[in-house]
């Protein structure tokens, strides 16, 4: 049973269809002129109870749109969703009480006051006893990491901190949904690593189904086993992250370190040249040709070191989205 | 029920936690408030001093009125101002979205979960100047007077709830309408003065259309044991009209908020 179910979802959205200048605007302000916009169409996918699941797409391909109306802040132009048996747009209580939503460009604690204000009201709008709620913060607080920051203000943390903080509060209520738009977005190497391994953590230790988006694509590979990918607007790849890495990049990269310098031309013919900085040389290298290219590279230059690995995802992606179209 | 009271406990609590990390406001706001008091009462000693009344009414009566406005002004700034000002807010930044998926009616979290206590001192200004000048103006309020005073100040403070609420839902639409709501405040001095004092035109507007003669006027006529009890049902009968209003409203707006983008 899918705790997660897209039917043809879509979502246009209404918007002024104004000139630029003076006379665009006057025009505007007479004669307004609308249309719309689809942000998201025909949406499907399904997720099953427990997975962790990374929705990846360029800004405004539709990622946030599709969070928003699973979490039932807004109501789908098209199409169904269902999510743990409810219509989210209905947002009842015992919906809400299912879900949590996590934004890293938006807060929730409050700004003057520790953390611990803020969780002693989630506690009481969530109807969680006093004792049980101390019970849950130590639990997660722990697995957290966080301590005396609990009662400081809001204002006084540092951002990993008050995004660990945030987490606390989202997660107080026991969700077993939980939808994350870019939960590190901002944070250092090191507090990234952090936040992923607590939801690694909680995913295991709770069984929760988790859905995140992020620019980070450290992010998606440490977490997810499966990837949704849109593309302005529209479901674009739905699998596991392996796998789209195999179908977008046929090729591997490879680095070695030369013994002397070479101009750039000496490498034509040994596949596509990514970088050359100093004696340091990177490649991309078609799958079928690898062995042959690397035995002539070896026998033709004096290497010292050599490393062949998969590209980086982001540099797949990023490929993607530059050239519009699946490789 | 009992999670609403201890929420609202919690909401308040922390409110006044974080309104105690800035306590120059406190001294500002007593300032501010005796200040208008004093400038209202001067205002109308010279309407009185140069032999005028007020659309018939005697300078203590006139004064119960400005007990009144005193009082509504002080419950402006403790709970709308705070609550109903941040709507706004949370339109326009988008963390409405946070309200919206708390399973607690979106309409009481919005309208309850501040409270300044720098209003109260208003309050209690208020409350001591009705006292003071209606026992002046020799009315001796029996217990049924209180009561129906107690009811039509309760519905006051409903229908300037509801006005306000209405007017900061619209900026699901709007986004910005802090104009709006000044326009409001602004008003409601008109509620200083007995509504008989304005000419008939702008007592048409105070009356149907901004109920300021609800406000401030009639609370008035009934604790000074001149209203009947046709008026407190009528007064009653509006804030409930009123508050049903600005509940469907609402329900009505959030059908079209779209939320801020990230």
């Amino acid at each position: 049973m899918a705790i997660i179910e897209a039917q043809g979802l879509g979502k246009s959205f209404r918007v002024a269809d104004k000139q630029p200048g003076l006379g665009g605007t006057l025009r505007h302000f007479f004669a307004r002129r609308l249309k719309d916009i689809p942000a998201v169409r025909d949406v499907s996918f399904s997720i099953e109870p427990g997975e962790v699941v990374g929705f990846l797409g360029a800004n405004g391909a539709g990622k946030t749109t599709t969070l928003k109306m699973l979490t039932g802040l807004i109501e789908p132009s098209a199409g169904a969703v269902e999510v743990a048996g409810f219509r989210p747009f209905r947002r009842q209580a015992s919906f809400l009480r299912t879900i949590t939503l996590v934004m890293g460009q938006k807060q929730q604690l409050i700004w003057d006051l520790p953390p611990l204000d803020s969780l002693r009201v989630n506690a009481a709008v969530y109807g969680i006893p006093e004792a049980e709620a101390r019970r849950r913060i130590e639990e997660l607080a722990e697995m957290l990491e966080l301590g005396e920051e609990l009662r400081r203000p809001v204002r006084k943390l540092s951002l990993g901190q008050r995004m660990k903080a945030e987490l606390l509060a989202a997660l107080l209520h026991r969700p077993s949904v939980l939808f994350l738009d870019e939960p590190t977005l901002g944070l250092d190497v090191n507090a990234q690593v952090r936040v992923r391994e607590f939801l690694a953590d909680y995913n295991r230790r709770t069984g929760a189904t988790v859905l995140l988006t992020s620019h980070y694509m450290g992010d998606i590979t440490a977490l997810c086993q499966r990837v949704l990918l849109i593309h302005q607007g529209r479901l674009f790849y739905d699998g596991s992250l392996q796998e789209l890495t195999q179908r977008l990049a046929p090729y591997r990269e490879v680095c070695c370190d030369l013994a002397a310098p070479y101009p750039p031309e000496a490498f034509a013919g040994f596949g596509e040249l990514e970088s050359l900085i100093g004696q340091r040389l990177r490649l991309l290298v078609s799958r079928e040709q690898l062995t042959a290219t690397l035995s002539r590279l070896l026998s033709s230059f004096p290497v010292l070191d050599l490393e062949v690995n998969d590209p980086p995802v982001e540099e797949i992606i990023g490929r993607l989205f530059r050239e519009g179209t699946v490789g | 029920m009992g999670r609403y009271l201890r929420s609202l406990g919690s909401f308040w609590s922390s409110s006044l936690a974080m309104e105690l990390e800035y306590p120059l406001n406190a001294l500002i706001e007593l300032l501010s408030v005796l200040g208008n008091l004093a400038g209202s009462v001067v205002l109308l000693a010279l309407f009185y001093g140069r032999g005028h009344g007020l659309g018939g009414w005697s300078w203590d009566e006139a004064l119960v009125v400005l007990g009144i406005y005193t009082l509504l002004d002080g419950y402006t700034s403790t709970l709308l101002q705070p609550n109903l000002g941040a709507i706004v807010n949370h339109v326009r930044t988008g963390s409405l979205d946070f309200v919206l998926l708390k399973p607690i009616d979106s309409q009481f979290w919005l309208s309850a979960r501040s409270f300044s206590p720098w209003g109260l001192p208003g309050v209690l200004a208020g409350l001591a100047l009705i006292g003071l000048a209606a026992r002046r103006a020799g009315a001796s309020p029996s217990l049924p007077t209180l009561l129906g005073t107690a009811l039509l100040l309760l519905s006051s403070a409903l229908i300037l709830y509801s006005l306000w609420f209405v007017l900061a839902a619209t900026s699901i639409w709007f986004v910005k309408v802090w104009n709006a709501t000044e326009v409001l405040r602004s008003t409601l001095v008109a509620g200083r003065f007995p509504v008989s004092a304005y000419p008939p035109a702008l007592r048409t507007l105070f009356t149907l259309v901004l109920p300021v003669a609800f406000l401030t006027t009639v609370p008035a006529e009934a604790i000074l044991g001149r209203a009947t009890p046709s008026w407190v049902l009528a007064s009653l009968g509006m804030a409930l009209l009123s508050l049903t209003l600005s509940r469907v409203l609402w329900r009505h707006a959030l059908r079209y908020y779209t939320s801020a983008s990230s």
